[in-house]
């Protein structure tokens, strides 16, 4: 079972590359694009026995390494196959 | 006296702190490899600056599930002396024996310069010889050193004096001009709520003799030899 686990840094926390990532859009001429938030996207591959099961691992793995939870917060899809 | 110094894969200040140390200070010094489950008895443990594990997924963030991490953690909570710097400090974070969490420099460049940095409070093992509020120049090579925490968590660091070191102009002001990276308050280290772990981004074992510049940095060496041989922050063994 497939798990997709978004990593953003908190709204409350500054993203200095996001804001970077904009002004870059703007100096293309995406004036349209009013703010970037950068943050990081991960596959987990987890042999589960239901997309709840799935759902709690990559919940455990998120909260106890892929994310900071003073910096970070994120969010878990699952995808059944 | 005895020093560890652990060596996590892609520390690369680990030799700095060890012939600071060693050879400076003269007192006896180990270096530990991050798999070691144990710190040979040492005294004061040391947390080199680096990029430990190539500082994939976070900095500090893989480092800190290293076997040697369990050890420093009980070292830690027996009250023993340990420095983090630059890398290390990341790593103290990341285990939780600091508060906070460390963003890119906010402005997204990899600082590599000497900084002036004064010490705060002489009441932790790390600059118990220092004197009150002194400048010292000191360098600083860090991309993700923009201290953060919650504004709660600064506001209790301030009140209880765990703001150990603030960067400064050279006359000792607290300036954002002085500030390399965007860090709250000019925080550049802080200590734990019992002041015996400390974590700094400059590196102050890379300015331990004139040769290269600055001894600046010898007195937080020295501060923790003067500590222990105080009898404080002595840990039972």
């Amino acid at each position: 079972m497939r798990a997709r686990v978004f990593v953003t840094l908190k709204p409350s926390v500054f993203d200095p590359q996001g804001t970077t990532v904009a002004d870059a859009l703007h100096t293309l001429g995406y004036h349209a694009v009013k703010d970037v938030r950068q943050g990081k996207y991960f596959e987990l591959d987890i042999d589960a026995s239901s997309p709840d099961e799935a759902k709690r691992l990559a919940g455990e793995a998120a909260g106890k390494l892929l994310a900071n939870p003073v910096i970070e917060s994120y969010r878990i899809e699952v995808e059944a196959s | 006296m005895k020093f560890a110094v652990v060596v996590f894969p892609g520390s690369n200040c680990d030799h700095d702190a060890y012939h600071a140390a060693k050879h400076v200070l003269g007192q006896d010094a180990e270096l530990v490899w991050h798999k070691d489950a144990s710190l040979h008895g040492a005294d004061v443990v040391v947390l080199p600056g680096g990029f430990a594990h190539g500082d994939y997924l976070r900095t500090g963030a893989i480092a800190r599930f290293s076997p040697v991490m369990a050890e420093v953690q009980k070292f830690a909570a027996a009250g023993g002396p340990v420095l983090g710097i630059c890398n290390g400090f990341q790593v103290l974070l990341e285990a939780g024996l600091l508060p906070g969490a460390m963003l890119r420099n906010n402005g997204l460049q990899f600082r590599c310069e000497h900084v002036s940095v004064r010490v705060e409070q002489t009441d932790t093992p790390f600059t118990a010889a220092c004197a009150h509020r002194q400048v010292l120049r000191i360098p600083i090579a860090h991309g993700e050193g923009n201290y953060y925490a919650e504004p709660d968590v600064i506001a209790r660091l301030e009140q209880n004096h765990q703001v150990i070191f603030r960067y400064v102009t050279a006359a000792g002001e607290v300036t954002a001009a002085a500030n390399p990276n965007g860090s709250i308050n000019n925080i550049a280290g802080v200590c734990s709520e019992h002041r015996n772990v400390v974590g700094l981004m400059p590196h102050p074992e890379r300015a331990c003799e004139l040769a290269v510049g600055s001894a600046d940095g010898l007195v937080l060496f020295e501060s923790v030899v003067k500590a222990l041989s105080q009898g404080a922050f002595v840990t039972a063994r």
